[in-house]
């Protein structure tokens, strides 16, 4: 029973997907209930599951699809400690932003249609947490961004989303493309491309292709995980609808890509040259974007940012060989993400405004959802014992543990700037005077703050299975066969940590809620850092002129050659065509006609000259009478 | 000493030959009249030499001339009755002014 | 008699050779009176030829006939039709090259046919004078029936042109 029951897992949303989009206008207002209930169901055949593998089963399946002579392409299951923990967070947090979003789209005329996209996608991200092959886990990658680009640009009337959308497909399409080479080089290095087969396909091969494909996997994650330098999209990506933020671009899409690399990690500790790269970037990622963040002033742009930093932890965490490290903060990072991209939803949806320059004061008018967005502060910020900060304590002492001062050293600045503009944000948007008296804030329904409660919860507790009160279960649970990262506990490491949180809380209080002047003085007095962060380090800039231009350029050309010389040839050969038919034309005219006109003249003029011997003189034929005979007298004569 | 037949058809060809010639020269529409008379004397004289000397009824060619001359005065009475009832129409006896057979 | 003989075939031939002039005359005299005329002597010579060749009778026909009758309707016709201002117009149209070319090429050959022909000649025919006796006996035996006819004929000929020479009313 539970083994039938895996199929349905992915099988449900794509139902629920099939009958919203072709049945939406029947369906109406039911699109978000047949969803609802297909997410539902899923989670309620993931559960089992789960506990099943924490038991210690493991379940995996298959059935053949395409034989390739060397290798099988096969459907298939694969259900490990790695996917387990994927499930319980996807089908969990989907559930519930689903609901949420049953409040937060009412009224919208495409509601079916927006319901019918987010199953689809559902059922692509749970097809990818439980493939056994690669070849799968791209299928459901590509249906992934898929969904991305169209629920981004959901609302299309606006230019800004449509145009995002399309900036979000584009640039995660150039990871993709890397994804791809990536599955090629691998296959052809160790000919194999199923995840239970790569530990013992790599042990002991030294092919060159196998840190080519693990480099190639990391540009497939930098793609969908926003990482430097294709990060740019994600920013943009807050145009679509908040659920769709919470879902796809914080909890789950963006968390495929550190999934990728956890899946197929075989392969990065089979390319020692790799792992560092891997770091580097997520370094690099979660600096840069925690320093943008700090001057940020849209509520998703703040937490754009943050995901985007977070998920540099993530990667950091992976490329340094904190394998559980960069798990466990996956999975905590999902709940309290989405927990604070919901409740940025209620705020916008209560208050009608993203600037949180326009907010303030609004604790006591929306208290659901700012107490369930303090909590998801606290947690992203480290504090204890919520959950982001047993995950976040995992990174760095990973970090601290590699031996990698440097790293270690900027991650806890970046922890630092986190804590800070988290509290930023939460100073200015619910703290304080109110800055905008046009704004009437009010709380959201109920259908959108159950979930916010929900999602607290699983924000606050989370941490603990992996924590040493609970002797980190979740570690040896997610380890089990793996060569993993589990580290001591090391006292210094969670002080700083600690420290580093409170006292970006406290940085922020200051500058924010007790001497709010000092963050305009801050910001003269840090003119070119404040620059640099404002204009989020003129990347898309850069972009545009390097890259994007040269490429409409190169189109243009192309358009131009197109026109000349393409169409140059088919309209030459109309030409042509044309020229033969007036040459026709010409011996039509001139030719044959005249040869016609010749004719008519030749007879007129025999006519004519006929026409004398018509004299009517009666003289003149007698003479020819005569002269007739004489012939025929002649001709007697001579027989 | 008789003439030999030759001579009087040569004669007789001569004739005929000078009223075709009129006939086809003159203008005038009595002139035609009298070539063609002119025309039928010379027949007759074929006629009656030819009789007299190669018939074995000499009366024969007398008889046909004697014919001929009756018609030849019966067909001038005709043509001159039409030329007086063309000359009233046409005030005009010259062939070329009567053309309406002209295209 | 020989001189006589001689006398009289030197006679027909100029007579002969009088009729022809007087033909040409006829043809090329710019007056059609003077045409008429030459007719007239045309004519009366060939009464002359007939009775060279024995028949009497033809002449005196020929004489009554045509020199009497036919030619007065010429005369008449003449002087009905022309003005009597002599007009000397040109008598011949254009068509006298042609012409005379043409008769001088039917001459040629008749002359040649008749020259060649071996004509059966009977010669007991030379002698014999053909009376009004033998002509009447013609008449009214062999060729009875043209004679009927060609009575019918005159009759025809008379009434046609006093219809067609008449006035209309």
């Amino acid at each position: 029973m539970v083994t039938t029951s895996i199929y349905l897992i992915p099988l449900l949303p794509l139902m629920a997907f099939a009958v919203n989009i072709l049945f939406g206008k029947k369906v109406g207002k039911q699109a978000s209930a047949i969803s609802i209930a297909s997410s539902l169901l899923s989670c309620l055949c993931a559960l089992p599951l789960i506990v099943a593998v924490a038991g210690g089963r493991r379940f995996s399946g298959e059935w053949l699809w395409l034989n390739l002579g060397i290798d099988q392409l096969k459907f298939g299951y694969l259900i490990d400690p790695l996917a387990a923990t994927l499930l319980f967070v996807v089908t969990i947090v989907g559930t519930l932003i689903q609901i949420y979003s049953t409040g937060y789209m009412h009224g919208d005329p495409r509601y079916s249609r927006f319901f019918a996209y987010v199953s689809l996608f559902m059922s692509a991200m749970l097809t990818l947490v439980i493939a056994n092959n690669l070849v799968l886990f791209f299928i459901a990658w590509e249906i992934m961004g898929l969904c991305s680009y169209l629920l981004i640009g959901f609302w299309f009337e606006k230019d800004s989303a449509a145009n995002a959308g399309l900036k979000a497909f584009l640039t995660t399409r150039i990871g993709d493309v890397c994804f791809l080479i990536g599955i090629f080089s691998l296959f052809a290095a160790i000919g194999t491309l199923e995840f239970a087969k790569f530990e013992g396909a790599l042990k002991g091969n030294s092919h060159v292709l196998i840190p080519v494909a693990a480099l190639l996997f990391l540009c497939g994650t930098i793609g969908k995980s926003a990482q430097f330098p294709l990060h740019v999209w994600l920013p943009d990506a807050m145009e679509g609808p908040t659920p769709v933020s919470a879902l796809i671009h914080a909890a789950t899409m963006v968390a495929a890509g550190v999934y990728l690399i956890a899946r197929t990690y075989p392969v990065f500790i089979a390319s020692p040259a790799i792992m560092p790269v891997v770091a580097i970037i997520g370094t690099i990622t979660a600096f840069m974007a925690a320093f943008i963040a700090l001057t940020a002033t849209d509520i998703k742009r703040v937490l754009a940012y943050s995901t985007i930093s977070q998920l540099g932890y993530m990667v950091t965490a992976l490329g340094l060989g904190g394998f559980t490290a960069g798990t466990f903060h996956l999975m905590t990072h999902a709940y309290f993400k989405a927990l604070l991209f919901l409740g940025a939803g209620s705020v916008i949806h209560g208050t009608g405004t993203q600037d949180i320059r326009n907010l303030g004061g609004i604790f006591g008018k929306m208290k659901s959802t700012a107490i369930t967005f303090l909590i998801a502060s606290l947690a992203i910020a480290g504090v204890p014992p919520l959950s982001g900060f047993w995950s976040k304590d995992e990174v760095l002492s990973s970090a601290f543990h590699s031996g990698n001062m440097l790293i270690y050293a900027i991650l806890l600045l970046t922890a630092f700037m986190t804590s800070f503009y988290m509290f930023r944000l939460v100073f200015l948007t619910f703290f304080g005077k109110a800055r905008d008296h046009q704004i009437h804030a009010h709380e959201s329904p109920n259908s959108m703050t159950v979930p916010l409660w929900i999602l607290a919860v699983g924000a606050a507790l989370l941490g603990l299975p992996a924590s040493p009160w609970l002797h980190n279960w979740f570690q040896t649970f997610l380890t089990a066969g793996h060569a993993g990262g589990e580290h001591e506990i090391n006292r210094m490491v969670m002080a700083s940590s600690i420290g580093v949180a409170l006292g970006g809380i406290l940085l922020a209080a200051v500058m924010y809620l007790w001497v709010p002047a000092l963050a305009g003085i801050a910001g003269k007095l840090f003119r070119p850092l404040y620059w640099l962060s404002i204009h989020k380090f003129w990347i898309d800039e850069i972009y545009d002129v390097c890259l994007i231009r040269p490429f409409l350029q190169i189109g243009k050309i192309l358009y131009k050659f197109d026109e000349r010389a393409v169409d140059g040839c088919v309209n030459g050969t109309g030409w042509i065509t044309l020229l033969g038919g007036k040459m026709h034309n010409w011996c039509d005219h001139y030719i044959v006609d005249g040869l016609v006109n010749f004719v008519g003249a030749l007879t007129q003029f025999l006519s004519r000259v006929t026409r004398r011997l018509q004299t009517g003189l009666i003289q003149n034929y007698l003479l020819i009478i005569f002269l007739g005979v004489l012939i025929l007298i002649y001709f007697e004569m001579r027989s | 000493m008789m003439i030999p037949l030759e001579h009087y058809l040569i004669f007789a060809a001569t004739l005929f030959a000078i009223g075709i010639y009129g006939a086809l020269i003159r203008r005038n529409i009595i002139g035609i009249l009298i070539s063609i008379e002119l025309m039928l004397n010379a027949v007759n004289v074929n006629l009656v030499a030819f009789s007299r000397s190669t018939s074995l009824a000499p009366e024969t060619g007398q008889v046909f001339a004697i014919f001929v001359i009756a018609v030849a005065a019966a067909s001038v009475a005709v043509g001159l009755a039409i030329v007086i009832a063309l000359y009233r129409v046409r005030k005009s006896v010259y062939t070329e002014d009567i053309h309406l057979l002209k295209w | 008699m020989e001189l006589l003989n001689l006398a009289g075939i030197a006679g027909v031939y100029t007579l002969m050779l009088v009729i022809l002039i007087a033909a040409v005359a006829m043809v090329t005299l710019r007056s059609l009176f003077h045409s008429a005329l030459a007719l007239a002597a045309v004519l009366i010579g060939i009464a002359g030829i007939y009775l060279t060749l024995q028949a009497d009778f033809l002449a005196m026909i020929q004489i009554l006939i045509y020199v009497g009758a036919v030619m007065t309707l010429i005369i008449f016709a003449v002087m009905l039709t022309e003005h009597l201002s002599h007009q000397t117009v040109r008598q011949n149209n254009r068509q006298s090259p042609l012409a005379i070319a043409g008769i001088c090429a039917f001459l040629f050959c008749l002359t040649g046919v008749i020259v060649r022909t071996p004509w059966p000649l009977q010669p007991q025919n030379q002698t014999a004078t053909i009376t009004a006796m033998e002509l009447g006996k013609a008449f009214m035996g062999q060729y009875v029936f043209a004679f009927e006819l060609i009575s019918v004929f005159l009759i025809a000929a008379l009434i046609g042109a006093i219809v067609i020479a008449r006035k209309d009313k």
